[in-house]
């Protein structure tokens, strides 16, 4: 594996080379850290020592990103997603610094069932982290609107579930875009929630630094599966002059990343099945690889917030690499 | 605040919705163990009654898309995929619960006329019910040879 690549083609004058950065994507399902620096973007082998440097940086916030755990879930392509769940805490608890806290972004559970969401809150409580952050998936918002959800794991939030918090000279905010959803369209964020946004992120220096979670991605990835968001542009433009603004999902159960101006988009692992890719298979849904393989497609994705130098590392990391 | 407001609204339309329910009497939801049960179903498919039809979910999409159907007849759509659906009538004149695997869900519809529905977990997935009467039932299945729409493309 290369190590410590520098990437400097930079034709589009974005910052971004893509050669560079297509090698980044081709590593993230098995376990490589893209880290955008001083314009630069980087890439490193997982278990490469500048990584491990990077985790003793003075003013560093660390945290970890878990998604789609759909908990009640039993079929063949999983028959036990509390083990592949317990396996991805044990990964969070092994890592070098542990994370000031964990995001879920949607899917806790497979069909909001009290006992699905209380087998996923007991599991959660075996992380050493001090705090854990959720969105909903549209697993978690059935029949009710999310209103157990929202007693359960968002109280105090707005609207349909919707926050935001600083920390580590951050801005943290969750969105909810699984909600109301439209016959014929995709995610929805609804004028509400983009009005609250708006509000909320205007009285920050165009300097903060960004981070937006929402369980369905919020750049187009692929809508014939409605995997995209019909309003997240309006989101984004309420967030365009901030200089780093990092967007992070779930919902597809397989990592993706886009860089655009200065927004990084990233979706994340699921700890229960994978998906197949956009177009590979007749409909998204559960797929089932050989039992040997799956923990090859689980995952959970590291993410480390350098205090001063605008950096931002993303590192995937899949059940049965080492770390 | 706007929460407790919001209940206040919900709480309204559902009595609304409990005093306009007979009108809409006869949706049912067959795993709350009604008539329409799934064992009922599938003892009732070697002889379903005349006024009976069939939809299935399948692969993200309601098989066949477009279904027409005489005035009464009672439509039963089923889950078949591993991600759990809904039958969400764009005009709120039917809707079912989340459906699991193999959990279905039946609806008479006494009215003429066309009933556009969708999935409300997975919007992408939408379909109609054509009620006409004196009509022969038609069943129009847009996805061929089992592609979806996007593969022909």
């Amino acid at each position: 594996m290369p190590k410590g690549n520098i990437i400097t083609d930079n034709l589009n004058e974005d910052g971004i080379d893509r050669r560079g950065f297509l090698k980044c994507m081709a590593w993230a399902g098995t376990g490589a850290a893209c880290v955008l620096q001083g314009g630069v973007l980087q890439s490193f082998a997982l278990g490469d020592s500048a990584i491990r440097g990077m985790h003793k940086r003075k003013g560093e916030l660390a945290f970890v990103q878990i998604s789609d755990s759909h908990i009640g879930f039993n079929k063949a392509a999983n028959p036990d997603v509390v083990g592949t769940l317990r396996q991805a805490i044990a990964k969070i608890n092994a890592l070098p610094t542990p994370p000031a806290f964990v995001l879920h972004t949607g899917d806790l559970s497979q069909l909001s069932k009290p006992e699905q969401f209380d087998t996923l809150a007991q599991s959660l409580k075996e992380i050493r982290t001090d705090r854990i952050f959720y969105v909903p998936g549209e697993h978690d918002v059935l029949d009710d609107n999310g209103a157990a959800y929202r007693e359960r794991f968002a109280k105090g939030s707005l609207g349909d579930g919707w926050y935001s918090f600083d920390t580590g000279g951050a801005h943290f905010i969750g969105l909810v875009n699984v909600m109301n959803l439209k016959a014929g369209g995709l995610g929805n964020l609804g004028p509400e929630q983009l009005d609250w946004l708006e509000k909320d992120v205007k009285h920050l220096k165009s300097s903060t630094p960004i981070v937006v979670f929402a369980h369905i991605p919020l750049w187009s990835i692929y809508p014939e599966w409605g995997w995209g968001t019909s309003d997240s542009e309006q989101a984004l433009s309420h967030l365009k002059r901030f200089g780093s603004v990092t967007v992070l999902n779930g919902h597809i159960h397989q990592t993706m990343r886009k860089v655009e101006g200065n927004v990084t988009f990233h979706t994340a692992m699921s700890t229960a099945f994978p998906q197949a890719a956009p177009g590979m298979a007749p409909a998204p849904g559960p797929m089932k690889v050989p039992a040997e393989k799956l923990r090859s497609v689980l995952g959970v994705t590291d993410v480390n917030f350098i205090r001063g130098h605008h950096t931002l590392g993303i590192t995937d990391s899949t059940l049965d690499s080492a770390m | 605040m706007k929460r407790r407001y919001r209940n206040i609204l919900c709480t309204g339309i559902i009595a609304l919705g409990a005093m306009l329910a007979p009108r809409y009497a006869r949706a049912q939801d067959t795993s709350g163990g009604s008539m329409h049960s799934d064992s009922m179903s599938s003892k009732l498919s070697s002889k379903m009654p005349s006024k009976s039809y069939g939809v299935e979910i399948r692969d993200f999409a309601f098989g066949p898309m477009t279904l027409t159907v005489p005035v009464g007849a009672t439509v039963t759509w089923t889950n078949k995929d591993e991600e759990p659906h809904t039958v969400y009538s764009n005009d709120d004149v039917f809707r079912s619960k989340a459906l699991d695997t193999d959990e279905a869900f039946s609806f008479t519809f006494e009215k003429a006329g066309t009933y556009k529905y969708f999935c409300s977990v997975h919007p992408k997935m939408v379909a109609t019910i054509i009620v006409g009467a004196d009509k022969k039932p038609v069943a129009t299945d847009q996805k061929m040879d089992g592609m979806p729409i996007s593969k022909l493309n």
